[in-house]
């Protein structure tokens, strides 16, 4: 078992025919990821080839589930038009849509999120984001987003997580130490965002599966805060942090645009507090993120 | 992206949200002219994007020509030290003379993106002119707030609610309602993160009045906001972040001696802690980002080079997208290039981690190789403490 996605989910890549949509649409096909379709708008008839494997592509996200029965989709579109693909897969009646897209202006994200919370049929994760990935070999598993597949492992440990490459870094010291994941969902480092740390958590206390989880946050806003809380009053599974930035200076964006100290809010030392006082036991530095996983949960 | 309290204002115009007449100059005998021709009292301000003007003596009060030419000579040229700019302070390059106005009630207006709602969240208050922080942390009763809703956008009602909550009386309460409702126009139609006015004055007459404007942008939106890029003033920025951006990189610079090179804005800031908890200082952040090519390294590599105060450098990379084996060609060139004389930590996880580390082996140059991000904060600590 997993969270969001599995062996048999059917994926769609909007914007496979780009630069970024084609390299990880290979790398995707390479995972096992039933990819059944691609979209761009104007190449609809063609398709997308890869070794032995051949992907149609579409003019329109609504021909492609018509055509494959896809319920997932994933967004390589460039920035100015992303918002229009993720509404796109909204009403197209998709259950996930996963947008790697970084840098979609703020104000369009709220209009998208606007439009999201008015409906339950599609749950949005990112934008800004490295995607989901539930491990498994042999087509058992499937990998939607930018992660590199080889350094996870199937296993029992959910992570959640607002970083690309600091994600990478904890689940290679998780793999390192023998212990697996059952998914790891990137939720993205933008203010505005489709799925936060307490919908995965909510997943995650579901999913027989998951038996621990890892929550990866960094300064800025106050959703670590929000989601520490949750934890204390309803998760049945330990939860382990890390929140990077504490050496961060206030006032400035620190790459992600969500990413920043204003007002005195949003600190790492405020953060670690909040969830230490919750129970959630936080690793010292990047380095012990695997170390205090198995401090309280052995694979 | 930031900009000047005088295009802020500029700004407001084009919206039709009620300012002050001002002239904007660059010269002492500009202030003066301009002095003349808006009559007395006027004010001359400094533009600079430091908040803190006023305290730092940037700000005059001027009721003559003479005292107009003294303010402009003292400003103009100035190296203005607030507690925003450090202490080597900014040059004045501009200033914007301003009418004077019989102030009644000083308030204070704001405009954010509310994460927690996903909204535009409006904030007003009457103790306007002082930091919003503090009122924020002392007296949180006293932020009015309301979150426009982005399919009808800040309702007439909701702006009444604050015109009437800040305590605007009979024809004050239009002139509010009518001010907040292009502010928020203007918010919208120029993708602002922030917009504050601090104070928003109601004057003797009863006008309601922006007396300072402060916008910050999303940098996200600037491919639709042509004017607003046209705003941007290079003297205000750090040169190497400038140089930083032309490459499609996101550097801050910090004021540590530690140099770093990292992918990925989470692993990068993660980085910085690291090195801090095994007892050194960062002297940068940079993120070089998924897609980091061989040019791209090269560039990173010099940037973090020309602060003096780097004695060592640590290169933290985790190859997801970007592969090992093209960051490791690019800090072997990149080294080369520059004839890199300092220590230099590098480690490599991920994708074609194999490839990449035989090329930094054998480059022939005196590179450190760490066994993980620990080993390599170690390492790197070690080696700037020893320069």
């Amino acid at each position: 078992m997993s969270i969001l996605i599995n062996g048999n989910s059917k994926a769609i890549v909007q914007g496979i025919t780009g630069e970024a949509g084609s390299f990880h649409a290979k790398q995707m096909l390479d995972y096992g990821t039933r990819v059944v379709a691609g979209v761009t708008p104007g190449k609809g008839g063609q398709s997308f080839e890869h070794g032995d494997k051949r992907v149609p592509i579409f003019d329109t996200v609504q021909a492609a589930v018509r055509a494959t029965g896809a319920t997932v989709s994933i967004i390589y579109v460039p920035p100015p038009f992303a918002a229009d693909a993720i509404l796109e897969g909204v009403a197209a009646g998709l259950e996930l849509v996963i947008t790697i897209t970084e840098g979609i202006p703020v104000l369009d994200m709220i209009k998208v999120k606007r439009v999201l919370d008015g409906q339950t049929k599609t749950r949005l994760i990112g934008p800004n984001c490295p995607g989901v990935i539930t491990p498994g070999v042999g087509g058992a598993g499937c990998k939607l987003g930018i992660m590199p597949g080889h350094i996870h492992k199937p296993g029992h440990v959910g992570v959640v997580s607002k970083s690309g490459t600091l994600t990478y870094e904890a689940v290679g010291q998780l793999t390192a130490l023998g212990i697996g994941q059952s998914t790891c969902v990137g939720i993205g480092g933008d203010p505005v965002a489709g799925t936060n740390f307490i919908d995965a958590l909510k997943l995650f206390n579901q999913d027989p599966d998951t038996h621990a989880v890892v929550m990866i946050g960094e300064i800025g806003g106050s959703a670590e805060e929000e989601a520490a809380a949750w934890v204390k009053a309803n998760m049945k599974k330990p939860v382990i942090g890390f929140i990077a930035g504490r050496t961060a200076p206030p006032g400035r964006r620190m790459g992600h645009a969500g990413a920043i100290i204003s007002g005195g809010k949003g600190t790492a030392a405020e953060k670690v507090k909040a969830l230490e006082a919750c129970g959630i036991k936080v690793a010292p530095t990047p380095a012990d993120i695997g170390k205090t996983l198995a401090s309280v949960y052995r694979g | 992206m930031k900009i000047h309290e005088y295009q802020g204002k500029d700004i407001l115009r084009k919206f039709g949200v009620a300012t002050l007449k001002g002239v904007v100059c660059e010269s002492v005998h500009e202030v003066e002219a301009a002095a003349e021709q808006l009559g007395y009292p006027c004010v001359v301000k400094a533009q600079i994007h430091a908040g803190g003007r006023g305290k730092g003596g940037g700000v005059k009060l001027v009721k003559s020509k003479a005292e107009a030419r003294a303010a402009a000579e003292a400003i103009v040229g100035m190296k203005l030290i607030t507690h925003q700019t450090g202490p080597e302070g900014q040059t004045v390059r501009k200033v914007l003379v301003e009418q004077g106005i019989a102030i009644a009630r000083e308030l204070y207006l704001g405009m954010v993106i509310d994460r927690v709602t996903s909204r535009v969240c409006v904030m007003a208050s009457t103790e306007g002119g002082v930091e919003i922080e503090k009122v924020a942390e002392e007296h949180p009763e006293k932020i009015l707030k309301e979150w426009a809703d982005p399919t009808t956008g800040l309702m007439p009602f909701q702006a009444r609610n604050l015109a009437f909550g800040l305590g605007l009386e009979g024809k004050q309460v239009g002139k509010g309602v009518s001010f907040l409702t292009a502010l928020y126009q203007a918010f919208i139609g120029t993708d602002a993160s922030l917009a504050e006015i601090n104070p928003l004055i109601v004057t003797k007459d009863g006008d309601v009045l922006a007396l300072d404007a402060k916008f910050n942008f999303d940098d996200n939106a600037l491919f639709r906001q042509g004017d607003i890029i046209g705003m941007r003033d290079p003297h205000e920025e750090d040169p190497r972040e400038q140089e930083a951006k032309a490459f499609d990189l996101s550097y801050i610079a910090l004021s540590g001696n530690i140099g770093c090179m990292v992918n990925g804005a989470g692993l990068a800031m993660a980085t910085m802690d690291i090195i801090k908890h095994q007892g050194g200082e960062p002297a940068n952040f940079l993120d070089v980002g998924g897609g980091a090519d061989e040019p791209k390294v090269t560039a990173a590599f010099k940037i973090i080079l020309k602060d003096p105060a780097v004695k060592a450098v640590f290169v933290n990379i985790f190859g997801g997208i970007a592969k090992c084996d093209v960051i490791a060609n690019g800090v072997v060139a990149a080294a080369k290039q520059v004839g890199l004389k300092m220590p230099l930590v590098v480690r490599l996880e991920g994708t074609n981690v194999d490839l990449g580390k035989k090329i930094l082996r054998e480059s022939g140059l005196a590179i450190t190789a760490a066994d993980d991000m620990l080993d390599g904060a170690t390492k790197v600590v070690a080696a700037a403490k020893g320069a």
